[in-house]
């Protein structure tokens, strides 16, 4: 191997490089555990992590993607560690979860079929969204719109992509409550982004 | 059997992500999402917010 290509797998750690992609996994710690503090202390242990790793890649994305490998495994102990501490308190309290998840029923009508106002319309070209930083301002908000325990749930679920047994025996649910809560949450997270992105967009 | 209405046909299509369906009940929420506007959008809806997950868990386009 020459050393050009040795020196095009080295670790992009400019400052601008490291800003944009701290900025990247903030946005993504964030978003799973609500407490921004924490979010910027697992964000800086992989970042160091990270840093101290003589590791090489192939490409600008394969280190993204390595560096996420790494935040997620971090959030995943943190989580791990964090529900066995509330197991069995609030986040399983049954009138709470109750309350968040009677929350949606007012999407449907009696019969169980859509509110007209709340029927999904079309969404035009997702695709072009996700290039918007707006776009995740929004997504960002609908997330914290959720009740802390649905949302917790989701992103367990959806972004450290945890299969749902193991999600059900961290939080002492059943796989039945965890599928209803995945529900919700993705009614919850639905609903908000056509209200305050995809329905401003059709007009 | 019972029509399927659409919290139903919700309900399942979130499921889907989570357990594999029975034969019936994939019959049922084709039928219904046959007719159903806006449980078909809803369907899509789900598959954006799958990708939507997927680009947050990589770090955006980087």
């Amino acid at each position: 191997m020459s050393n050009a290509s040795a020196q095009a797998g080295a670790p992009p750690w400019d400052d601008a490089s490291i800003a944009a992609i701290r900025r990247d996994m903030l946005r993504f710690a964030r978003m799973q555990l609500r407490d921004g503090g924490a979010a910027e202390d697992m964000v800086q242990e992989a970042l160091m992590a990270a840093m101290t790793s003589a590791k090489s890649f192939a490409g600008r994305s394969a280190f993204k993607t390595w560096m996420f490998a790494i935040l997620r495994n971090k959030i995943v102990d943190h989580i791990r560690a964090s529900s066995r501490e509330i197991c069995g308190s609030d986040l399983v309290g049954s009138s709470e979860m109750d309350a968040g998840l009677e929350a949606f029923d007012v999407l449907f009508k009696r019969g169980g079929h859509w509110n007209p106002d709340d029927r999904p319309s079309t969404w035009s070209d997702p695709e072009a969204a996700f290039e918007q930083d707006a776009f995740w301002a929004v997504f960002d908000i609908c997330m914290n719109n959720l009740p802390e325990h649905i949302a917790r749930v989701y992103t367990m679920r959806e972004l450290l992509e945890l299969e749902t047994a193991e999600i059900c025996a961290a939080l002492g649910i059943t796989s039945n409550n965890c599928f209803v809560i995945l529900h919700r949450a993705r009614l919850g997270l639905r609903v908000c982004l056509e209200n305050r992105w995809f329905r401003g967009e059709a007009r | 059997m019972k029509m399927m209405n659409c919290k139903d046909a919700t309900r399942l299509m979130s499921e889907r992500y989570e357990r594999t369906l029975s034969l019936r009940e994939l019959l049922s929420l084709k039928v219904h999402t046959a007719m159903c506007k806006g449980c078909s959008n809803y369907g899509q809806h789900l598959d954006v917010l799958r990708l939507a997950a997927k680009r947050l868990r990589e770090g955006g386009e980087g």
